[in-house]
């Protein structure tokens, strides 16, 4: 049998180059880590049939389906059809499976769909920036998280997401017990004290996590009507230089947040080192390269900051730089 | 004399009695609950029937305008006392300017917390002043209660039809409203705005799903009974048990001294829960009942025994707002069951 396939198209059409020869794994995508009970059963259809039984779950939220014969992706593609419509995947296309897969599957934890401490829908914010980014080959990595405990570890991402509530006070109804003062010590940041029995906040120290309000006892605390983000950028793992994103916005609203990560796109397609393998390349070595003011200069075209957003005017990342130096001190 | 309303003649009728009072009721506060876009259901003022919950249970009592969570009671300096005035918090429509009663917008069980509120502050040795200066400007309107809600159990406490001392009444009937009026003088502010007379009689609740039975004896061995340890893990002394129960009266004092001022301040009394860490603190450094069993043990035997014993009904009125709000499921009528149980079989061991 003669098997000639463009692994390059392959790839992008969300297969998986397997070392086994002659199979592949289908990717699929999984927007805000939210799936349908039946395109998760779908899924597993597609697996017993053309795969090997088998799903992996990905560290994305996506799955991946192995042990597909090459010769089958016309036929998975379709079958994937109805899971990319479930999913809400934006594509107008309805005969070739997905059409691109540079653009990550978009993370987020449950949020406040589940979790106590989530501080905004996580999954519908990711499902929207999905929506804006996707289909896309440029490698951009988009993670959204509730709350500062960033459970969906989003600091490894390009841009990684954090919700922010503004928690508002009412003395009248502090009986001042200390349970908001003594949890922000054990969970937070130590952000509150009592003075005179009523509570203090420290407005520069408190991340607007909300456990004050999940703690306190009369709704003295309640939070903020607005949702606000944090937004941490150029986080990365790999090779050479892995680090962790670092604060550039706080207090930021939704619609800002989609602006920047659109504009993203733009300065990729101006500044990407056009040798890059496979024309992927974490965007924070583009930014190494071409300096931070100019990120921002692209990224925050058209971007009106709401007043009480603040802003970091230079970000600074840690990590080891292993392609300078690999010793274990 | 009963009406029947619509409501822009209900809220015509609410226009007229706000030229006399203030109007007291549950208010569905959008996205002011614990968790995030999560509704909480508490009293405020309000002025029409639009702003009142009529649905939902409320979260926290009325008896936040009785014994307010935070209130301050005298204002000091070096050789002077001011009294404050007003009830509800500064700045609020009941501040110190407005003088007006208030109507309080309540449903059968909660009518008859106020009794277990007066007794404690009004017949239980001296006269407290500053609750009977708010006392003495509270009136009460009933809601009716078609259907019980999921975790009420006021049959059992005896608590489900509303006893006497409401002005008037307010249920859903139909598209409308039905209103019965207790006191004559406020017949013509209803009959003025009504569609029509008629006989009504507030809805109240005949089944509930939670049943809850009280013992009829306690042997004083319950005290180190096992039955408190699990608590003693399961409960993080929260307290929230404690400030929504519409019959909990405990409070504690706060003397504050303004920072710019040391000899300048304010004597405020608050609401206390004796869940809350802190609340056997005495002098010295001791502190009784440190452990949660413990404390759940005080708090259960006060609702349904201790305040039996000298005044001859049960603290409980059955509301359920303490199931609802804890936070680690511990059910409060569960703790009356296992109580009773454990009750019945010390006295089955002593026959």
């Amino acid at each position: 049998m003669i098997q000639d396939v463009n692994v390059k198209a392959l790839k992008k059409n969300a297969f998986r180059q397997s070392k086994v020869r002659g199979e592949t794994a289908s990717r699929v995508r999984v927007p805000g880590g939210l799936v349908s009970a039946k395109s998760m059963a779908r899924i597993v259809e597609i697996a017993e049939e053309f795969g090997n039984g088998e799903i992996f779950l990905t560290n994305r939220q996506g799955v991946e389906i192995p042990g597909i014969r090459l010769e089958d992706v016309p036929k998975v593609n379709a079958l994937l059809q109805q899971i990319i419509e479930d999913t809400q995947i934006n594509q107008e296309d309805t005969a070739h499976g997905y059409l691109a897969s540079g653009t990550r599957n978009v993370v987020a934890c449950p949020g406040k769909r589940l979790c106590p401490f989530g501080c905004y829908d996580t999954t519908a914010f990711a499902q929207r920036m999905d929506h804006e980014i996707f289909p896309n080959n440029r490698h951009v990595k988009v993670a959204f998280t509730g709350c500062s405990n960033d459970c969906a570890h989003v600091a490894l991402n390009d841009f990684g997401i954090i919700g922010m509530t503004e928690p508002q006070y009412d003395p009248t109804r502090c009986i001042g017990c200390g349970q908001c003062v003594n949890w922000c010590q054990r969970r937070s940041v130590s952000a509150l004290r009592l003075v005179n029995d009523k509570v203090v906040r420290d407005e520069d120290r408190c991340i607007g996590c909300g456990v004050c309000v999940v703690y306190c006892p009369t709704r003295a605390w309640t939070r903020s009507p607005e949702h606000y983000f944090r937004l941490k950028i150029m986080g990365r793992t790999g090779k050479q230089n892995p680090r962790l994103a670092e604060d550039w916005l706080r207090w930021v609203d939704e619609d800002s947040i989609v602006k920047i990560v659109k504009n993203t796109y733009a300065f990729i397609e101006e500044y990407i080192n056009p040798d890059a393998p496979e024309g992927k390349e974490h965007i924070g070595y583009i930014v190494d390269r071409v300096g931070f003011d100019e990120f921002c200069k692209w990224v925050l075209k058209d971007v009106e900051l709401p007043e009480k957003c603040e802003r970091a005017t230079r970000v600074y990342w840690g990590g080891k730089r292993y392609d300078r130096e690999n010793d274990l001190r | 004399m009963g009406y029947v309303l619509d409501k822009e003649g209900l809220n015509r009728t609410l226009d007229a009695l706000s030229e006399d009072f203030l109007l007291y009721a549950p208010v569905r506060k959008v996205g002011e609950g614990r968790f995030t876009d999560v509704d909480v259901v508490r009293y405020d003022f309000v002025r029409s029937v639009d702003d009142i919950e009529l649905d939902a249970k409320s979260d926290y009592s009325f008896k936040e305008i009785l014994t307010p969570l935070s209130q301050t009671l005298f204002y000091f300096t070096e050789d002077e006392v001011h009294e404050a005035g007003g009830l509800g918090a500064p700045g609020s429509p009941a501040g110190t300017a407005d003088d007006r009663p208030v109507i309080v917008f309540l449903r059968a069980c909660d009518l008859h917390a106020v009794r277990r509120l007066d007794q404690m502050y009004l017949g239980n040795g001296p006269t407290d002043t500053f609750y009977a200066r708010i006392r003495d400007r509270v009136r009460f309107a009933l809601l009716g209660c078609d259907h019980a809600f999921a975790s009420c159990f006021c049959l059992d406490m005896g608590t489900n039809v509303a006893p006497e001392g409401w002005l008037f009444s307010l249920d859903r009937a139909g598209e409308g409203f039905a209103c019965s009026v207790a006191d004559d003088a406020l017949a013509p502010a209803f009959a003025a705005n009504a569609q029509g007379e008629k006989d009504v009689t507030p809805a109240h609740v005949t089944e509930n799903e939670v049943h809850v039975r009280v013992p009829s004896k306690v042997p004083n061995s319950i005290y180190k009974d096992p039955l408190w340890d699990e608590y003693d893990s399961r409960c993080i002394e929260c307290g929230r048990c404690c400030i929504v129960c519409p019959t909990c009266t405990c409070f504690t004092m706060q003397d504050v001294f303004y920072t710019d001022n040391g000899r300048v301040g304010e004597r405020r009394r608050v609401q206390a829960s004796c869940m809350i860490d802190g609340y056997t603190d005495v002098a010295g450094g001791a502190s009784y009942r440190k452990k949660a069993g413990e404390r759940m043990r005080f708090k259960v035997l006060h609702k349904v025994w201790d305040f039996r014993q000298r005044f001859g009904y049960d603290m409980c009125v059955g509301c359920g707002r303490c199931d609802d709000v804890c936070p680690e499921y511990i059910s409060f009528a569960a703790i009356v069951n296992k109580l009773t149980d454990a009750c019945e079989c010390e006295e089955a061991k002593d026959e």
